[in-house]
């Protein structure tokens, strides 16, 4: 059987009701594999953000169902939903969202000390997953001491710290210049490469030809998907 | 050099991309050769007896010129995709959307495997190669941030703009 690290079953989300429905999501299935790295494009509108929120707990499906590591996101109390997050999901948004008063490390320690463990254990976690990302040597450095560049890995740090093996990501690179940019996608695609589950969310396609597959929203729906990649020969005539 | 050398030199900071024929590289030599832009320089002293060329003051003021020059891009003769949009506007029964659903889905697998390449690339020895990737790289997403383009435009667009052959007939809507 294959295990999926997320899983979205046929999930629609609307907002309202009667004529003044909002279909935010109509019907989306979507499996994500380990080390399966899937970037979700479409216009503005199109309930990309929607997806990801429904995706990491965030928003609660109007029908459907969201699996996480298996298990099923409606199924929990409000308590073991926020547990489950801290545990198996991170979040990459656009402007990093670091704690301003946390230094990096701390920054990154904090969800593993928020699921009760040990301020030690929780530290190691931490510095293992800067090390991940290169960051090994500003983890005393408090965030408006990083370039945007550095902030953003240590978002993406935080997003893997300890058991957490899947990450959502908001337009990660929408504050960042062209090459920063490529530096956080290189840098999500690695940590993919390496076991991670990711989902990128983004308008670019430039961005999303990172990921191994990419779907495309329109209203809602999936509309098509890129599918397993053409072989290079075929582009190189 | 000699044409093996030269093409060795072509394919290596272009990556291979447009491979060469040596016959074409000969044949190219040749006709720099009559308009004055290489000169023969020796032969070599195996067996094999292959010409050196170098290059001539008239030849380089040619590649600097050509460096200076940008390039046209209405040279290319037709524009296929281009074609096949406005066709599928004016043609009954054709779904606009889809036929731009289905180049995007393309040009983003290609633009996948161009990225794969690029992510491959060593940023420092392989310099030449990565600028001929990225410069495809960027047509590829200027080709679907077009197709976005044309999908905004005919987004108001519900039925061919064709009048529809019989009143009578009601088309379905197309979206």
């Amino acid at each position: 059987m294959i295990e999926y690290v997320l899983e979205l079953d046929d999930v629609t989300r609307v907002h309202g009701s009667g004529d003044t429905a909002v279909h935010a999501l109509r019907g989306i299935s979507l499996g994500v594999l380990p080390g399966e790295f899937v970037a979700v494009m479409g216009p503005s509108g199109s309930g990309k953000s929607t997806l990801l929120n429904v995706a990491g707990g965030l928003d609660v499906p109007s029908g459907g169902s969201v699996r996480v590591e298996g298990t099923d996101l409606g199924s929990l109390s409000r308590a073991d939903l926020a547990a489950l997050r801290r545990r198996s999901v991170g979040y990459v948004f656009q402007d990093f969202n670091l704690i301003p008063a946390l230094t990096a490390s701390e920054n990154v320690a904090l969800p593993r000390e928020l699921d009760g463990v040990r301020l030690r254990d929780a530290r190691r976690d931490a510095e293992a997953a800067l090390a991940e990302v290169g960051l090994d040597d500003v983890g005393d450095r408090f965030p408006d001491e990083l370039s945007g560049g550095q902030q953003q890995r240590v978002a993406i740090a935080r997003a893997l710290v300890g058991p957490r093996r899947l990450v959502l990501a908001d337009e990660p690179t929408g504050a960042l210049d062209s090459r920063t940019g490529e530096m956080v996608l290189r840098l999500l695609r690695a940590r993919c490469d390496a076991g991670a589950s990711g989902v990128l969310v983004t308008h670019e396609a430039r961005h999303a030809a990172w990921a191994n597959r990419v779907v495309f929203l329109r209203d809602g729906a999936m509309v098509d998907e890129t599918g397993v990649a053409t072989p290079v020969e075929a582009l190189l005539r | 050099m000699y044409g093996y050398q030269l093409r060795a030199e072509f394919e290596a900071s272009t990556g291979s991309t447009w491979p060469l024929n040596v016959g074409q590289v000969y044949t190219t030599l040749a006709r720099l050769e009559r308009d004055g832009l290489v000169e023969p320089v020796g032969v070599s002293d195996d067996d094999e007896g292959r010409v050196t060329y170098r290059i001539t003051d008239a030849g380089r003021a040619e590649v600097e010129q050509w460096f200076a020059t940008p390039v046209a891009r209405q040279g290319r003769p037709r524009d296929e995709l281009a074609i096949k949009l406005a066709m599928a506007l004016t043609t009954p029964g054709v779904d606009a959307h889809r036929v731009i659903q289905t180049q995007r889905t393309g040009t983003l697998r290609s633009l996948q495997e161009l990225t794969r390449l690029k992510a491959g690339a060593d940023e420092k020895s392989d310099t030449a190669w990565l600028l001929v990737l990225e410069s495809m790289i960027f047509q590829a997403e200027a080709e679907v941030r077009w197709l976005d383009h044309c999908e905004v435009r005919l987004g108001a667009y519900a039925a061919p703009a064709v009048p529809s052959p019989a009143p009578s007939s009601p088309r379905e809507v197309i979206r």
